[in-house]
């Protein structure tokens, strides 16, 4: 019939009319923008926390089984006194070479079974003494628990053979004990015994919570471990360790405080954890041990960030849906303010769609101006939040979008009714208001 | 219909519901307006003036009744193609001028284009002489605010001849002004209907009858009586 109105027409009739009421326009837009840049920055930050935790948990072997000797709840009283469970004056508690023994003769698809005694003593070197964890320990602990030569080498097999008095200890140690010396070719010295220092480690991961049963690690750095070997260990140590408590003494008899089963495959870590527990159950009354399977924490780590993306993806759902609440407040204001403006349009010609369009255009662009200060915003933050707070923050390249695309869709949905509000006015009336 | 007449309305009636009561705003009018021809509507408030202004403006559609513009029957056009024929073939002229406040003398000229699809980079010129004809030449990027109200009237005036319309219809366009720019604009006025426009003005006021050839006066919805001036 006619020619109509170029689109390109309408949406600069739209910026022009934003930019009469500059003021006006990027307050309503900043609701948008704090929106849009929440939704970007609340997803950036929780995926760096869960990241940060699922690399902690990796660490410890997704095809790992890890039990740990703790001190029952009951018998032993923190007091010292003698529980009903003591042989002589020693508490015996814990996962035993037996058990270790049969793990690995029952279980299918072991690959293989790592034990760790766990001692807590003072390291010496010359005048300087530090608390460390002493943990005997086979060579292929290294392997198990990722961690790193930074010099030297770890144990070896012939010195588990020997019974040799070798050490490995970890980075922190090292710099406490030999400030300006080279570790290697110095001896530590825990009770009576020297051990010659081969070799130098870091662990990979972040710091391991529970290193050590039964708590009490209070004040100690995690990182500060001296690694000798299992059967050194039992010679130098006997199985009774005598623990200074409050003044009185306390003796605990424990064999193995670690026991890190690895599987052939990851696949076959929860029926395996399954039958571990069904076999330590069975010789044992009391529950002397935890198990720790990492995978299936990771599997808890995945869920609680699932659960954490919906709570954070629905605050800043609302607070854009809040900004497009004031978008369209602002917006129908607008209309009744620009009624008589439609009703002149109108009966210039204008059809019911051309001042559709016009308004439609404004919110659209105040939201999706907003949306890209937004976005923009919203990519800095994460930034500033990490070097500030430290925190890791992880961009992931769909949240920008989604932001975008839902502040856009804010513009339309929200701008829709106060278009058609204008559009529905009669011209007659529009121009008779004033 | 009578020939060579642009306007051509037979038994048009109005009725609008007011809760229970219907009020016939429009009973059953007839009018031929010709071309080149410059006709005044009067009548007291409530005589159906307004409302005869409504249907012919194609801002409002009769109830009943049939109305011709140019030859085109517009009594059943949709939303749409009613604004079509007002932004085609008619011009208005409002009695407070409904400017666009944000639009400059040139741009307020252009509207009705604009709804056309026509940039005003392409019609320029055409806009400028229509400003220059109304005396506003040297004013067209000042916006309505810094103009006089007969200055506002002019820029209204060069609107609704900028889509060369086939009649300008005028709500009372001195209602506003004092007499001395009244009487500027209604000889502005003349001088289109001079230049062969077709000129329907609704009006109360004596001066703007007085120039019109055709005076029809209404009355509770009908055309009372029409008297023809004689220059």
């Amino acid at each position: 019939m006619r020619a109509t109105v170029p689109f390109r027409r309408i949406v600069e009739l739209g910026i022009k009319s934003l930019l009469l009421h500059k003021m006006r326009s990027i307050l309503t837009m900043l609701g948008i923008i704090f929106g849009v840049c929440s939704v970007i920055a609340m997803l950036a930050i929780g995926e760096g926390a869960s990241y940060e935790a699922q690399q902690a948990i990796k660490q410890q072997g997704s095809a790992n089984i890890i039990i740990r000797s703790v001190k029952p709840a009951e018998g032993g009283g923190s007091s010292g006194s003698s529980g009903s469970s003591s042989r002589g004056s020693a508490t015996e508690y814990g996962i035993t070479y037996k058990d270790a023994g049969r793990i690995q003769e029952t279980l299918p698809g072991i690959r293989r079974v790592l034990a760790a005694r766990i001692i807590r003593d003072e390291v010496r070197a010359g005048q300087v003494a530090f608390p460390c964890q002493i943990i005997g320990t086979h060579p292929i602990y290294q392997d198990i628990n990722n961690l790193e030569i930074v010099r030297g080498r770890f144990l070896g097999t012939i010195d588990e053979t020997y019974m040799n008095n070798v050490g490995v200890i970890t980075a922190s140690l090292a710099e406490r004990l030999f400030p300006s010396t080279d570790p290697l070719t110095q001896q530590v010295k825990v009770g009576a015994d020297y051990y010659q220092v081969i070799g130098i480690v870091r662990e990979r991961g972040i710091e391991q919570k529970r290193t050590q049963s039964g708590g009490g690690n209070e004040g100690q750095p995690l990182d500060s471990n001296l690694y000798i070997p299992l059967s050194t260990a039992r010679s130098r140590f006997g199985e009774t360790l005598i623990r200074r408590s409050a003044g009185s003494f306390q003796a605990e008899r424990v064999q193995l405080h670690q026991l890190t089963v690895q599987m052939d495959d990851p696949d076959l870590v929860e029926s395996a954890a399954d039958q571990i527990n069904a076999i330590m159950v069975k010789f044992h009354e009391k529950k002397d041990y935890e198990m720790i399977v990492p995978l299936l924490l990771l599997k808890q780590a995945e869920e609680a960030k699932r659960r954490s993306n919906i709570v954070l993806g629905s605050i800043a759902a609302i607070s854009l849906i809040v900004g497009g609440i004031g978008i369209m407040n602002i917006m129908l204001a607008t209309v009744t303010e620009r009624t008589r403006e439609i009703g002149i349009r109108r009966a210039l010609g204008a059809r019911k769609r051309d001042i559709v369009t016009q308004f439609l255009v404004e919110t659209v662009v105040l939201s999706v101006g907003g949306g890209l200060i937004g976005v923009v915003l919203g990519i800095i933050l994460p930034f500033v939040v990490t070097a500030l707070y430290g925190m890791k923050a992880i961009i992931t390249w769909w949240s920008p979008l989604l932001a975008f695309g839902i502040s856009a869709l804010v513009g339309v949905v929200f701008g829709l009714y106060p278009a058609s509000r204008a559009a529905e006015l009669s011209p007659i009336e529009a121009l008779r208001r004033d | 219909m009578s020939r060579g007449a642009i306007i051509s309305i037979r038994g048009l009636t109005k009725v609008f519901k007011m809760g229970d009561s219907e009020v016939h705003a429009l009973a059953g009018v007839d009018l031929d307006i010709e071309e080149g021809s410059y006709v005044a509507i009067m009548g007291p408030s409530g005589s159906g003036k307004s409302t005869m202004l409504n249907i012919l403006g194609c801002l409002d559609r009769p109830t009943d009744g049939t109305y011709h513009i140019g030859g085109k029957d517009v009594t059943h056009l949709d939303d749409d193609e009613l604004s079509s024929v007002r932004g085609e073939r008619i011009g208005f002229i409002f009695q407070s001028y409904n400017l666009i406040d944000q639009l400059t003398v040139i741009e307020n000229i252009h509207v009705p284009l604009f709804y056309q699809g026509k940039d005003l980079v392409e019609c320029w010129n055409h806009c400028e002489d229509l400003a220059k004809l109304v005396g506003l030449g040297q004013r067209l990027d000042h916006r309505p605010k810094q103009l006089s109200g007969g200055q506002q009237q002019r820029v209204a005036i060069a609107r609704s001849l900028v889509n060369d319309p086939l009649m300008i219809l005028g709500d009372e366009p001195t209602g506003n002004l004092d007499s001395k720019t009244g009487a500027e604009v209604l000889d502005l006025m003349d001088r289109l209907h001079g230049a062969g426009k077709t000129i329907v003005m609704v009006t109360h006021g004596d001066e703007v009858a007085n120039r019109a050839q055709r005076v029809i006066h209404m009355k509770d919805g009908a055309i009372d009586r029409e008297v023809v001036n004689r220059r």
